[in-house]
């Protein structure tokens, strides 16, 4: 597997502050690579070191086999990016601003599909100041397109918006990759970089804890499966802990935690509880997420 | 040459988008003008050395023009730029510098020679405007004059640590330059304090050159003005180079 970014030990300083502390990792050809962590855990300043915004303090950073700060303009014809905090002019109208981006680059591609693609039609006219959190995102993410990049930056693409969008905007990113571009995204939720990326690197206090698919992450961990339910009556525990898989049985009030392993942890519990004629409701599983994986690492809640 | 051509088109739009910078530079001289010369006309009198209100106020108002636009405009323009994160936006493309910088020295430019066009050819049609001077040499006064005060613009956006204060101080700058220097009222008028006063206002210097240039002066009656304006475009090319931020 080919790398379209290599990074070696790079750091990155702000006065006492060390922001990146001596990070290395390879990011492969034709992946979502993501790189999650809290805020100020020292993502932003990666991603920008190795897109050449920012000036590293120590290490060696690769990408598409070249050098961010020496070949920056030869770089940033073949990346694109989408920055966390950028704006554009209050009064430029989306088409302009499609129309102005793509002049930027020596490699030609029409960006009318892209306002298609990215559902920006309709408001092809409209002031960069009339559009809704959603829609600019997706209007920069057009802009990270437009010079149809081999590798493309996303840091922070969900902050800010709806559920709903998120969604869509994971839709978006898959699309990319299965046009065979390479994708290096930050995140701070958990959910998106487990639903979203092929290899994960978590990183806290400038530093990579952990770096593997999102499964191997989470299997690491050895962590239990939980099946949770809730019950208005008492009753009688001891048929559920010999069910199959089971390890135990927590209940707090009327709601009933069940730990166990094995694909059969589910159909155990009901069986058990059908059987001894228990009135249960609001049944649901709870698998080991990303964030039991960063609890585990470091200790912290994701979100403090 | 196509991101450069893009950009200055798309930076023009933006221009006259803007109804206050569009407003200083097109239509508040011909109000000025109108105003003026409603009240005086432009009949000669010895007040102006045989010459009428119309024909001393045009060259003054030009300066006011080229002030507006390098003192306000440029200033703000450049440090809201940075401030919002618009440049930050076209560091991560392959666009260079030079071609952002060139855009805005266009555009403005542009928009500077026509609100000037605009006012002479109103005031002659208007006021029948009196022209004693040579065409090439006011022109190359006003290129002068433009960019001199651009690069001070661009100066004040490098130095500003915010829009805001980029805002305040070219407000700052603007005012005493535009009422103090002959720029909005004739300096006849001035007593001697305020003349003195005038001598350290670098619009005085853009007022002097043009009204001088305008009436048929040489060239050689104005080393002073030329030897400022050059002054202030070295300084402030050299400063805002080294002092230019992304972000």
């Amino acid at each position: 597997m080919k790398s379209a970014i290599s990074v070696d030990n790079l750091r990155k300083v702000y006065g006492p502050v060390v922001a990146v502390d001596g990070i290395s990792f390879e990011v492969h050809e034709e992946e979502i690579f993501g790189m999650v962590g809290p805020n100020g855990a020292g993502k932003t300043t990666t991603i920008e070191c190795i897109e050449g915004l920012r000036r590293p303090d120590g290490g060696s950073v690769q990408v598409l086999g070249l050098h961010p700060q020496r070949d920056g303009y030869e770089l940033r014809e073949r990346i694109g990016v989408q920055l966390q905090e950028a704006a554009l002019h209050y009064r430029i109208k989306v088409w302009e601003a499609l129309d102005l981006f793509a002049s930027f680059y020596s490699r030609q591609v029409d960006w009318h599909p892209l306002l298609e693609r990215l559902g920006l039609t309709e408001k092809h006219n409209a002031p960069f100041a009339k559009l809704s959190g959603g829609q600019e995102q997706r209007l920069f993410i057009a802009l990270a397109l437009i010079n149809d990049p081999d590798l493309v930056f996303l840091d922070e693409l969900t902050t800010g918006l709806d559920p709903q969008a998120r969604r869509a905007m994971w839709d978006l990113v898959r699309s990319i990759r299965e046009r065979g571009k390479t994708v290096f995204l930050t995140t701070h939720y958990m959910e998106e970089a487990e639903q979203l990326c092929d290899r994960v690197a978590i990183i806290d206090q400038g530093q990579i804890v952990a770096l593997d698919t999102p499964e191997n992450l989470i299997r690491s961990l050895g962590a239990e499966n939980r099946v949770v339910f809730s019950v208005d009556d008492r009753f009688d525990e001891q048929p559920l802990r010999a069910a199959p898989g089971v390890t135990r049985v927590e209940r707090i009030g009327e709601r009933v935690v069940v730990y166990g392993q094995g694909d059969r942890l589910v159909g155990g519990v009901v069986n058990a509880l059908e059987a001894g004629g228990v009135r249960f409701r609001d049944l649901r599983t709870e698998q080991p997420s990303l964030e039991d994986v960063f609890l585990a690492l470091t200790g912290r809640e994701m979100r403090e | 040459m196509r991101s450069l051509w893009k950009l200055t088109l798309v930076e023009a739009k933006l221009y006259l988008r803007e109804p206050m910078a569009a407003f200083f530079t097109l239509v508040f001289p011909l109000m000025m003008l109108f105003l003026f010369g409603s009240i005086y006309g432009n009949e000669p009198t010895d007040f102006y050395g045989g010459r009428g209100s119309v024909d001393v106020s045009v060259p003054a108002y030009m300066a006011m023009i080229i002030g507006t636009v390098g003192l306000l405009s440029i200033a703000i323009t450049t440090a809201t730029y940075r401030e919002t994160g618009i440049l930050r936006r076209y560091r991560a493309t392959p666009l260079r510098p030079a071609v952002i910088l060139i855009s805005q020295v266009v555009v403005n430019f542009v928009m500077t020679l026509l609100g000037v066009l605009l006012l002479v050819v109103v005031a002659r049609l208007v006021y029948g405007l009196r022209f004693e001077g040579n065409g090439v040499s006011v022109l190359g006064a006003f290129i002068l004059s433009t960019l001199s005060f651009f690069a001070i613009g661009f100066l004040l956006a490098s130095l500003a640590p915010t829009a805001r204060v980029a805002n305040i101080v070219g407000m700052v700058l603007f005012y005493p330059n535009l009422f103090l220097s002959g720029a909005a009222m004739p300096k006849e008028m001035f007593p001697d304090g305020v003349l003195l006063v005038s001598r350290v206002l670098p619009l005085t210097y853009v007022v002097d050159l043009l009204q001088g240039l305008w009436f048929g002066d040489p060239w050689g009656d104005h080393l002073t003005e030329v030897a400022v304006l050059v002054g202030m475009l070295a300084v402030g090319v050299i400063v805002s180079a080294k002092t230019f931020r992304w972000e």
